[in-house]
């Protein structure tokens, strides 16, 4: 029977809908097979995308012709540049999100998508023919066969919603758990660990007493995630900002051993950097007091995001201590704080394109391996939809690497590192962070994206149009001279060495940007401020990235030294125990992924290195 | 060779023979299966003295002695070890190594291969290994303590303390870089990090700044012989070197090149280096020489500058070359003393060629560096290399700290902070963003 598919993906959160439309471009029959299509696109926790990294991994989707970026823009209801005060490379650009809207746009863009197929319904199953995996069985027992899976069911592996005592098998509140298709998933004997995380009450904005609260406004002129969005046209809203009190603290102290995590009822490990309020009363006990952040979930939804308190106290306990919080004082409930623990696959047991070693042709991305975000899921979507399709029509595998994009950082992190609890985005995880910047996204990628066959005609155009300007006035300002006694007549401050600079060489100095120049250089009026703004920002940081270049040398260097596949770790003499199990665990591709391997020293570098050198000599 | 299999390996480890015992060790997986072969008693009892025979392929006694079996990953080089101790002589040693070597996979080690398989199963760092090194070959007991520090990881400590400030460095930036949202941690931390900066930049700057002992322990001491033509440099140098060294003639100008000589003084490692005499010429080559002479006198820890006595001439002390602690020579004193205006706390009498006053001025010199030696208690950096990273890492820092004045964005002084951290990890190991990431969850609550 032919494939009616050639890639279909399970799920219909953040990663699916990348993976869906990644593959869908690269020009596979793709199938989307979701419980329900009504929730595709959902945001089950906090109404916001971007920030610091993820706002990077946005820009980065986007280059590469995702979806999140456009829909954000049509959604988003309060943005802001985090970081305005420090240098551009770790701006950091968020919004607040209207839930409703953007479900809307997404489901909109799915629907009308080409090559892609959206079906609702369960997935029960997988189908697996001589070792690969060859489709799909849904719940009505119908086969949809395919050449490649991509699973990205979130949190839905042996869910459990905790509540103070109460236990609720549950994927998010008020649906299902997957079953069938974890079962499956365990008999492949894939590394599974258990992690938590947890998401805050809902309040209901008509109680609140809004004017008492200091408001935190959105920026004057939003800017967008999307190259290709030039301006943002939803009405732009304020978020509240209220703070915890002793009493709050009080409360929750006298409580804690009816939270589900301080009770022990949980086991898997939650996220260091989301705490639940209960965790920041304990850690930083001398504190009185934590921020709070009320934000809309919608322009015409009552419904608030208390940001900063998630819990897993009782739902009364619940009642009493928000109330103590100053403008929530007579403040309604309408869905009350959980904590959710469920299961996830250890990203280590996965190649850079996010297979499974164990079952070639199975794909997985999102919160299944660990992660939490949209953001972080929804990269994963995305590589692991186009390595589907592009697997699915015979062709290689496609990854990035740390220097080339945040996505590249994250997959490597987590197939090299694994996680030991929800893994998120920070700019302090990119060691090359002033060159992977959210403005050059698409310098960076939108070209490779066009190769590997992610990039429709309209995004590969607009970047060719930009790309050319930005070459043309490289070569424009690096032709262009000025000697330094006709720079100080202009008022600039240069060393007098008589020594003729270019204008490139000019915009390098920390006081002149490019109105400067044009104000020298009349031909430069015309340039267009998207390329004036990226020249800047290149000058900015044109010495480190000078200076990094021997370490992006080293480092592919070490990537460019694949290892065998098949090498077995355990025959190789001179290794601690130690760094053979971890060898052993991740399988690394290279050398340059062994040497991230945690507790993997110098030493077993060397012995590595040795064994495989005399190997090839032998 | 077996594809991949790691060969066992085997060594004499006491000195060469003849000598009363002999030290032989073998490390590698293939120890078991020596032992089932090769000893009379079978594979013996770990860590346990066993006293036995020593068999070859054919089944002919090597020797009898004590052996000791102890098995990894409990051991030096984290592999199956075995000790034989066996007679010293030239024929025992012989036929014992062709004796474990005959077996498949087994073969004599090559240089410092144990150290280094101890290395690769994460042992030792680096710089312990190159401690082992240095221990192996330490002449003077001042080498033997700084190696034996270095072994036991004494200078590991103070790089893996400087690592962990920086990672705690690196955090307090990145907490304002990346939580810039979060009213539960720092917005603004340019005040602690200007402090700890400050005192990490203290801390390099002392340990760059020991005057290079900790090197000049390992490698020697530099002395340079330092004076006109025909003074008696090169005599004083082979009169110090106790044989010749250099060519001496009657004819001014004969030394070319520098020529240098070891010696150990006082317990510290010396060199000697003959220079050319400095004057005034028209030779091409006389005058590289001249040039050298004057890089080796910068160069060096203490400058004798010779003076002939029967023709005194001190334009050379006037060379701008001396330093007040350097010694003056009236060489030739056999032949002439005569009275010359110099403070008598640094000036000397001396014949070369005599050997009068040699000893004396030997006796001072080795003083004089063993002083130097105790300037820096337990010097940090031993080696060109750690000296190099640490300066470049410092560079780093600087930077950062002019960056952090200069009001540049927190990106630029991490990533400054980061090289420095990357420079430090070169010396000893690695360190992960994981790592600056857990210095921050640990310290900060941050939650939003």
């Amino acid at each position: 029977m032919p494939n009616l598919f050639d890639v279909i993906v399970i799920g219909g959160g953040h990663a699916g809908c990348e993976a869906a439309t990644a593959s869908a471009r690269f020009g596979a029959r793709t199938a989307l097979i979701t419980h329900k299509l009504s929730t595709i696109g959902e945001m089950s926790c906090n109404p916001a995308i971007g920030g610091l990294g993820k706002g990077h991994l946005v820009r980065e989707i986007d280059a590469l012709d995702g979806v999140m970026g456009r829909m954000a823009d049509r959604a988003g209801i309060q943005f802001r540049m985090l970081n305005r005060s420090k240098g551009p490379a770790v701006w950091g650009p968020r919004a607040q999100i209207d839930r409703q809207l953007y479900r809307q746009a997404m489901q909109a863009e799915l629907a009308d998508y080409p090559n892609l197929t959206l079906i609702e319904g369960g997935a029960e199953d997988l189908i697996i023919e001589g070792g690969r995996v060859a489709g799909v069985t849904g719940q009505s027992g119908r086969a949809y066969r395919a050449a490649a899976v991509v699973i990205t069911t979130g949190t839905f592996l042996k869910g459990v919603i905790h509540i103070g005592p109460r236990r609720i098998p549950a994927g998010r509140v008020g649906e299902a758990p997957a079953i069938g298709l974890s079962d499956r998933l365990y008999s492949l004997g894939l590394p599974m660990g258990r992690l938590k995380t947890g998401t805050p009450a809902r309040l209901d904005g008509r109680t609140i007493d809004w004017a008492s609260l200091e408001m935190q406004p959105a920026d004057e002129t939003p800017v967008p995630f999307s190259y290709l969005t030039d301006r943002i046209r939803v009405p732009q809203i304020a978020c509240g900002i209220t703070t915890t009190t002793p009493e709050t603290h009080r409360i929750i102290a006298d409580h804690l051993d009816q939270s589900a995590v301080y009770s022990g009822a949980i086991a898997g490990r939650g996220p260091r950097y989301c705490p639940s309020i209960e965790d920041k009363i304990v850690r930083f006990a001398d504190r009185d007091h934590h921020q709070v952040f009320l934000e809309p979930e919608g322009l015409d939804d009552p419904v608030i995001y208390p940001n900063g308190i998630s819990t897993s106290l009782p739902e009364a306990v619940q009642d009493l201590f928000v109330r103590t919080l100053p403008g929530l004082e007579n403040v309604r409930i309408l869905q009350h704080a959980y904590a959710i623990e469920y299961d996830y696959v250890d990203p280590r047991a996965l190649t850079y394109a996010l297979e499974t070693k164990a079952l070639p042709g199975l794909y997985l991305a999102g919160q299944i391996n660990g992660t939490t975000g949209y953001e972080e899921a929804g990269a994963q979507g995305l590589v692991a939809g186009l390595n589907a399709a592009r697997a699915a029509a015979g062709q290689d595998a496609v990854s990035f690497d740390r220097a080339e994009a945040y996505i590249g950082v994250l997959i490597d992190d987590l197939v090299t590192r694994g996680v030991t609890e929800p893994y998120r985005m920070f700019t302090s995880r990119a060691e090359y962070r002033l060159q992977l910047r959210a403005d050059n996204a698409d310098q960076r990628l939108t070209d490779k994206g066009i190769k590997t066959g992610l990039v429709g005609s309209d995004r590969a155009e607009a970047f060719h149009v930009k790309h050319r300007a930005l070459d043309e006035t490289r070569r424009q300002l690096a032709a262009l001279t000025l000697s330094p006694a006709k720079a100080a007549a202009a008022g600039w401050t240069v060393n007098q060495d008589g020594r003729m600079r270019t204008a490139l060489d000019y915009l390098v100095h920390k006081d002149i940007g490019f109105d400067h120049l044009a104000a020298v250089w009349p031909e430069l009026v015309t340039v267009p401020l998207p390329v004036r703004v990226q020249i800047e920002i290149e000058a900015l940081y044109a010495g480190y990235i000078e200076r990094q270049t021997e370490d992006v040398a080293a480092l592919r260097r070490d990537e460019d030294l694949v290892l065998p596949a098949g090498l077995d770790f355990a025959a190789i003499g001179g290794l601690s125990s130690e760094a053979r199990q971890k060898l052993q665990a991740v399988r690394p591709a290279t050398l340059g992924q062994a040497s991230r391997i945690e507790g993997i020293t110098p030493g077993a570098l060397t012995a590595l290195l040795g064994h495989v050198r005399r190997r090839r000599a032998g | 060779m077996v594809s991949g299999v790691r060969a066992t390996i085997v060594a004499l480890s006491s000195g060469p023979p003849p000598a009363a015992l002999a030290l032989i060790r073998v490390s590698g997986p293939g120890v078991k299966s020596l032992c089932e072969r090769l000893l009379t008693c079978g594979v013996p009892e770990p860590r346990h003295a066993t006293y036995a025979g020593l068999n070859d392929a054919a089944g002919a006694l090597v020797d009898r002695g004590l052996i000791l079996h102890m098995p990894g990953p409990a051991t030096f080089t984290g592999e199956d070890t075995l000790e034989l101790t066996l007679h010293g002589g030239a024929a025992v040693i012989e036929h014992a190594l062709a004796a474990l070597t005959s077996h498949s996979n087994v073969r004599l080690a090559l240089p410092g291969e144990f150290t280094r398989r101890a290395f690769e199963a994460g042992k030792l760092d680096l710089t312990e290994a190159e401690g082992i090194a240095d221990l192996i070959e330490a002449e003077t007991r001042a080498q033997k303590a700084q190696a034996l520090r270095q072994v036991d990881g004494g200078l590991s400590l103070i790089y893996e303390r400087w690592k962990r400030e920086l990672q705690e460095l690196l955090a307090l930036i990145e907490v304002s870089v990346d939580f810039p949202d979060e009213s539960d941690a720092p917005s603004n931390t340019d005040g602690p990090v200007a402090r700890r900066l400050e005192g990490l930049i203290a801390d390099l700057q002392s340990a760059l700044g020991d005057g290079g002992i900790g090197e000049k322990i390992r490698d020697g001491f530099r002395v340079a012989l330092i004076g006109a033509p025909n003074t008696g440099k090169s005599t004083l140098l082979n009169r110090i070197a106790g044989r010749d060294a250099a060519i001496v003639t009657p004819l001014p100008g004969t030394t070319r090149d520098v020529i240098e000589v070891r010696k150990v003084l006082g317990g510290q490692i010396v060199w000697f280096a003959d220079t050319a005499g400095l004057r005034k010429t028209d030779d091409l080559i006389e005058a590289e020489g001249i040039a050298r002479a004057h890089r080796a006198a910068r160069d060096a820890d203490l400058r004798l500058f010779l003076i002939d006595a029967t023709a005194p001439d001190l334009s050379v002390i006037a060379s701008g070359l001396r330093l007040p602690h350097d010694l003056v020579l009236i060489n030739k004193s056999d032949l002439a003393r005569p009275t010359l205006p110099l403070p008598s706390n640094v000036s000397r009498e001396t014949s070369a060629a005599t050997g009068a006053g040699v000893d004396a001025l030997e006796s001072e010199i080795a003083a004089f560096l063993s002083m130097r030696a105790s300037e820096v208690e337990a010097p940090v950096i031993t080696r060109a290399r750690h000296r190099a990273r640490l300066t470049d890492g410092l560079a780093c820092l600087t930077t950062a700290r002019a960056g952090l004045a200069d009001g540049q964005g927190a990106e630029f002084v991490a990533e400054d902070v980061r090289q420095a951290l990357r420079q430090m990890e070169s010396i000893i190991g690695s360190v992960s963003t994981e790592d600056v990431l857990s210095a921050v969850f640990s310290r900060f609550c941050i939650g939003k």
